[in-house]
């Protein structure tokens, strides 16, 4: 088998144990509707984690997409109540999401800064735009958002998805083939594999690598238009702590952190596993949900470890 | 006036002041301290209190950066050191309706600090042996962190009802807070074991280059591995300080977004993000400017939201000035000017 598939093949079967183990725990966990919620709950966190994985695979990192996620939902909400046409809004947001991350990017690439640092400024910048606007959440009334919300979309049975979680399968789709069959894709894990051998190569590592973050901002705030279809509302503190589990579900996805390994079906899956593990605590019901954090911290430790060992058996191999 | 401009403290030091300056100028009295129930009172003496955590904790993340490191976890463990604490002290009536607490002040005490001290050693670990990048390696401990914190205290906010425990974050000695004593006794020791051993020198060359280090006979992993053990105690400290002070545990908020404002202290201090050269002194200077800029804005009557973002300006505009490339388009401007006229 090729090693390169050894870490998304453990996720998949960590996944495939974890859904069987809440089969033969529970009743009634076995049904397709269980599973579809998986997506619906976490549709928001997968659109994240897929723009996440462009930017671990570039070798980077982007710690500010919660807070572009909350102040997406906070200008969608805004504008809507001031009136605006929804698409247009949907539209306005989207831009300006993938403009602070060129924004970033740009930092990052031209004055050589340390882009967790960049992200980080960035986090704080995006937080304290939500304060301005409100510090109270914002419901949303409109009609098109509140049809969007609650729209079912029958794939066979009995089973549902929403509106948002078709559009998480549809970027996981888009992101998968520009990953693997892009000029731009392959730039990025040449980047993420070796920076100056990329720039031997003759690659655009400037324009690819301010374009990874653009990526990861237009996510981020495709992200939050998806969570505020889900949430119905605008408010400051949605999305607090999400850029972490984003960037749990890219590590457990079989990503390496060091850039270059990676696949986007994995950060599927990685977020996928994140969702279970909450499902198996609502159906326990007796754990409490701190036990998440700490399951979840618990796997992030498990999958550093795996890839550490890894890195050093390749390494050996070489 | 030139070779001023360029001492290390410098910058960070003009930025304070400006600050008080203009503070003192919208909130007159801000300068005023008076003598009161004993101790010293006054606006000043308020922001040297509150920047007291996190001054501990920028003194720990300031060795951990110029080891090239970085630790997110220290908000975590705050929460940690501080629930253990609470739990341990605790506080119950006794018959005759004197407050006792459940274990010694002493042994409570110890046991978060020990606590918050294992968490540091876990993270060096992590990092040292493991070989993961620093970001991480504490981000797992950040998330799991207060996960465990919470499991402690069963979700709930622990109350302590024992008064001896408040005096760290209430208390005062020789007129002046107690937290700030900690403080500032932490930071004399730091510096002086630094500067008066080679222990500095050793740490500015592992952030300098740590396999050139290791060559030159610096035991650089054992050393990294107690700058991030330090950086943990540190944090422990500073958890306690907080608790101490709102006389409670709360595992969800203690130490909340601490770790950013750390880090953002360490920066504006002048230690460099990509290790090696670093200043105590500079990053104290950090923590009081982050204090001082909060409680501006508080007395100025500006929504306290806008806090964030004046940070996060501040943060891009000093990471710039560090980046050598923007120095260098920026002398490249002026001297375009200057050929032009």
């Amino acid at each position: 088998m090729n090693r390169r598939l050894l870490p998304l093949s453990i996720t998949v079967l960590l996944f495939l144990g974890m859904a069987a183990f809440g089969a033969l725990r529970y009743p009634g966990f076995l049904s397709p509707q269980v599973f579809l919620n998986l997506l619906i709950d976490n549709a928001f966190l997968c659109v994240v984690a897929v723009g996440m994985t462009f930017v671990i695979l570039s070798g980077g990192i982007d710690l500010s997409v919660g807070a572009v996620v909350a102040l997406t939902t906070m200008l969608s909400a805004a504008l809507l109540n001031a009136g605006w046409n929804p698409w247009a809004a949907m539209a306005t947001v989207l831009v300006l999401g993938a403009a602070f991350g060129a924004f970033q990017g740009l930092l990052i690439q031209r004055f050589g800064l340390a882009p967790f640092i960049v992200t980080l400024a960035g986090m704080f910048f995006a937080r304290g735009c939500c304060y301005l606007i409100s510090t109270e959440s914002i419901p949303i009334g409109n009609a098109t958002y509140t049809a969007i919300a609650q729209a079912r979309i029958p794939v066979g049975f009995g089973g549902s998805l929403t509106v948002g979680a078709v559009i998480a399968v549809a970027v996981v789709l888009v992101a998968m083939r520009v990953a693997h069959s892009t000029e731009f894709g392959r730039t990025v894990y040449a980047i993420g594999g070796g920076e100056s051998s990329a720039r031997l190569m003759g690659l655009a590592v400037g324009r690819t690598r301010i374009a990874v973050y653009l990526l990861s901002g237009l996510a981020a705030a495709l992200g939050g238009i998806v969570m505020t279809f889900y949430m119905l509302s605008g408010y400051a503190l949605h999305a607090v702590g999400l850029e972490l589990d984003a960037i749990a579900a890219v590590v457990i996805g079989g990503t390496l952190l060091a850039g270059g390994v990676g696949y986007v079906a994995g950060t599927l899956f990685g977020v996928l596993i994140l969702g279970i593990i909450q499902t198996l605590i609502a159906f326990d019901g007796t754990l409490s949900t701190w036990w998440t954090r700490i399951v979840v911290g618990a796997l992030l430790l498990l999958f550093c470890l795996l890839q550490r060992l890894f890195e050093a058996r390749s390494r050996k191999a070489a | 006036m030139k070779r001023l401009a360029r001492h290390a403290l410098f910058w960070p030091t003009l930025t304070l002041l400006l600050l008080i300056l203009v503070s003192a100028i919208f909130h007159p009295g801000f300068l005023a301290i008076s003598w009161q129930n004993g101790h010293l009172f006054g606006n000043l003496i308020d922001i040297l209190n509150r920047a007291a955590p996190l001054i501990v904790v920028s003194l720990g993340m300031t060795l951990v950066i110029a080891v090239r490191g970085l630790d997110i976890s220290v908000g975590a463990v705050m929460a940690i050191a501080a629930v253990v604490a609470a739990l341990m002290v605790g506080g119950s009536f006794s018959a005759d309706g004197e407050v006792v607490s459940e274990h010694p002040l002493w042994l409570s005490l110890a046991c978060a600090l020990a606590v918050a001290t294992a968490c540091g050693l876990w993270n060096g670990l992590l990092v040292v042996k493991a070989g993961m990048q620093p970001i991480i390696a504490t981000l797992i401990l950040m998330v799991a962190g207060r996960g465990i914190a919470q499991l402690l205290t069963g979700g709930q906010i622990i109350t302590v009802y024992y008064p001896p425990f408040f005096t760290l974050g209430n208390g005062h000695w020789a007129g002046l807070p107690a937290a700030l004593w900690v403080a500032a006794l932490l930071w004399l020791a730091l510096q002086l074991l630094l500067s008066r051993t080679a222990l500095g020198l050793f740490i500015r060359a592992i952030g300098g280059n740590p396999e050139a280090a290791r060559v030159a006979g610096v035991r650089a992993g054992a050393l990294t591995l107690c700058v991030y053990t330090f950086c943990g105690l540190a944090a422990g400290l500073a958890g306690l300080i907080v608790s101490s002070n709102v006389k409670s545990a709360d595992a969800n908020s203690a130490g909340q977004l601490l770790e950013l404002d750390a880090i953002l202290a360490v920066t504006l201090g002048g230690t460099a993000l990509t290790g090696g050269r670093f200043t105590l002194a500079g990053s104290v200077l950090g923590a009081l400017i982050i204090q001082t800029l909060t409680s501006m804005i508080y007395s100025l009557g500006v929504p306290p939201e806008v806090n964030l973002v004046v940070k996060a300006v501040l943060v891009f505009l000093v990471m710039l000035l560090q980046s050598p490339d923007f120095r260098a388009l920026l002398a490249g401007l002026t001297r375009r000017g200057n050929t032009a006229r």
